[in-house]
């Protein structure tokens, strides 16, 4: 017994002394580049700083619906607890009105909040980090030329362990690696700035991966994965079967970042918000380059839906009569949809996901693809929660995965139930 | 051979099914389909709620309503995230297209027993002078059917529905910008009052011509938020209310 509880207290031994090894990686104080603000260029990079503010999203996570911009306050629920958003305003009490060019490009790149606080990954510091000195300094730049708003957010209600800042030295020491894009050689000027911002700014992949246990970056990087909090599937930019692009032209992938369309279909849910409020006021060559990296990604195969069973042909069959009577109108009688007004349902790799996640949603929530500088009057789809139960809703989803030469599970009224509120 | 004829025909086959795929039409009225799936122009009983028409209703008062749901001061989950990605020109448009529909007013329900031509409610037609709370003719018209562009006539509607909206005020899922003076005024009444308010309101019948009257015969007791926070367009686009630039 006694014995048993030597190795025992051997093994955690260990098991600290190595969680402390790591733990340094993720955390060595890194040498701070100097800043490159000065009064010269000042006006110039403000300017610059509201564009990539733009392309990073900031406002998406730093502000409310109806709230002040960049005022905080949003809550982001998570497996581990919900965050509320910091202000971001120059407010001195409330916001960063006291924080210089070093400390915020500390934040972005370090993960590291004033006198050394470690942020949470909540704040995609895994993939800022990626951002230039320059770049980050054109947002910080930017950030203090706006009124600042006086608002104290609530302080984040996470659950325990994770509610234990110091224990963030153990997860950055496992998956958190510092460092600026570096371009690949082989690459063009125009690839090469695609992944910057894709990777860095963009932090695509803040959705498009699946999370481990403790909230990090587990697959494959853009392999896919549901939304953190959010009843939403993002679906892999590396996969044929989901959302890979290898077979789209450049033009078309640009064309669906800046406006939510595409011919074969459309991004819907927290891409769309996504696309409102960040991508359509990208640059066409920022664009471009995006597209270019992302039709460059290797691209994996898909594995087959199973084979259906008579019950399954049966729910698909009576999903058939819901899609007449409720889909038909707009989606076809062939699913071919209505160019750049509904989209297509046949051959719509989003409606034959494995996950049937975004294909239920968007029956339940319906929606209107964003207001976009090309499309600013876009159409929609009605909400089919109050008119369809669970088991019409599993029905009509189980038909058009399946119909027109689609093939994917069908769905259950459980799933259907589960999809969440959000 | 073979192949080659097969390319031609399935090129062909997808030219002719290409071709027969019709474009959506590009109309307001194709594009705000989507609403009409609960909002019948003369309002309707939904499964969870009741769904008001919007046909005939002021446009000032509707685009308020849209940008409300949009910027989350009034809540209903699907109203929220249809118009959260929406720009306010657009919705501006949407308004505009349902103030120039023709409504249709469905003759009173049950209004909990109070007679179509029964004396109203004293806030009706007189207020609470030491409340401060203004007569309900005195901002919704002297015939209750609203005042363009910004005021909402208050018949047509259920009861319930009535006393519902009073409920969001006090609890704050309603709110307009401010001053919301409505969401003030609301937080005064008790339950009693409201009842009598929505009981009588859904008792009248509206004629088939009624609509919103042109202007209000003295200002409005009020600030309102709701009125103020938007504004009227002269010159090209008269009479079109638009959104106020944003700073």
């Amino acid at each position: 017994m006694k014995r048993a509880l030597i190795v025992f207290a051997l093994m955690v031994a260990l098991l600290l002394a190595a969680l402390l090894a790591l733990a340094l990686r993720g955390n060595a104080e890194q040498a701070v580049p100097p800043s490159t603000l000065n009064a010269q260029n000042l006006p110039e990079k403000q300017l610059r700083g509201a564009y990539l503010a733009r392309a990073g999203n900031c406002l998406g996570c730093h502000s409310t619906q109806g709230g002040r911009a960049y005022a905080g306050g949003r809550e982001l629920p998570t497996p581990f607890g919900t965050f509320i958003t910091p202000n971001i305003t120059p407010d001195r009490d409330t916001g960063i009105g006291d924080w210089s060019a070093d400390d915020f490009w500390r934040a972005m790149h370090e993960g590291k909040g004033r006198e050394g606080r470690l942020l949470y990954p909540a704040f995609p510091y895994t993939e800022y980090t990626k951002v230039t000195r320059a770049d980050a300094d054109a947002i910080y730049a930017y950030l203090q030329t706006l009124p600042p708003a006086k608002n104290a957010v609530a302080a984040n209600r996470l659950d325990f362990p994770y509610n234990m800042r110091s224990l963030l030295y153990i997860w950055r020491g496992l998956y958190f690696k510092p460092g600026v894009y570096e371009p690949a050689e082989s690459e063009s000027a125009e690839w090469n700035r695609g992944a910057y911002l894709v990777q860095g700014l963009g932090h695509c992949n803040a959705c498009h991966v699946t999370r481990n246990a403790l909230g990090a970056a587990g697959g494959a990087a853009l392999g896919g994965g549901q939304v953190a909090g959010r009843s939403w599937y993002a679906p892999a930019l590396n996969s044929r079967s989901e959302a890979g692009s290898g077979a789209l032209s450049v033009d078309e992938i640009a064309r669906l970042l800046s406006t939510s369309l595409y011919n074969q279909g459309a991004a819907a849910g927290p891409m769309a918000e996504v696309i409102a409020q960040s991508l359509q006021h990208l640059t066409p060559e920022d664009l471009r380059s995006m597209a270019l990296y992302l039709k460059s990604l290797p691209e994996y195969g898909a594995s087959g839906a199973p084979p259906l069973s008579k019950e399954a042909r049966l729910r698909i069959d009576k999903g058939g009569k819901i899609y007449e009577q409720h889909c038909k109108d707009c989606h076809g009688e062939q699913g071919q949809g209505a160019p750049g007004a509904y989209p297509p349902l046949a051959d719509n790799r989003s409606v034959r996901l494995a996950s049937p996640l975004n294909a239920i949603r968007s029956v339940l929530d319906g929606g209107f693809a964003p207001s976009t500088v090309n499309n600013p009057r876009p159409y929609g789809m009605p909400p089919f929660a109050h008119t369809l139960n669970n088991e019409e809703v599993a029905q009509v989803v189980s038909y058009i995965r399946n119909a027109w030469g689609n093939h994917a599970s069908v769905v259950t009224a459980v799933q259907v139930d589960k999809s969440g509120s959000d | 051979m073979k192949y080659f004829l097969l390319l031609v025909v399935s090129l062909v086959s997808h030219a002719v099914w290409a071709g027969a795929t019709p474009p959506a039409p590009d109309t307001i009225a194709e594009r705000v389909k989507p609403c009409l799936a609960c909002h019948s122009p003369g309002g309707r009983v939904g499964k969870d709620a009741y769904y008001p028409r919007l046909s005939g209703k002021p446009q000032g008062y509707l685009y308020n309503q849209l940008l409300n749901f949009k910027q989350a001061r009034r809540h209903s989950r699907p109203m929220n995230l249809l118009v959260e990605n929406l720009s306010d020109e657009y919705l501006a448009e949407i308004a505009a297209y349902f103030a120039a529909q023709p409504p249709r007013y469905v003759a009173p329900r049950d209004g909990a027993g109070v007679k179509p031509g029964a004396t109203p409610p004293p806030l009706l037609t007189q207020g609470d002078p030491a409340r401060k709370i203004p007569a309900c003719i005195a901002c919704h018209g002297k015939t209750l059917t609203g005042v363009v562009p910004h005021i909402p006539g208050l018949l047509g509607l259920p009861a319930d529905y009535i006393s519902a909206q009073f409920g969001a005020w006090k609890t704050g899922t309603r709110r307009a910008s401010e001053p919301d003076c409505m969401g003030g005024i609301a937080r005064q009444l008790d339950t009693t009052e409201v009842g009598a308010i929505a009981a009588w309101l859904a008792a009248q019948p509206l004629s088939s011509d009624a609509h919103a009257a042109d202007a209000l015969p003295e200002e409005l007791p009020l600030r309102c938020g709701s009125v103020t926070a938007t504004v009227k367009v002269t010159g090209k686009a008269a009479g079109k209310i638009m959104p106020k630039a944003r700073p």
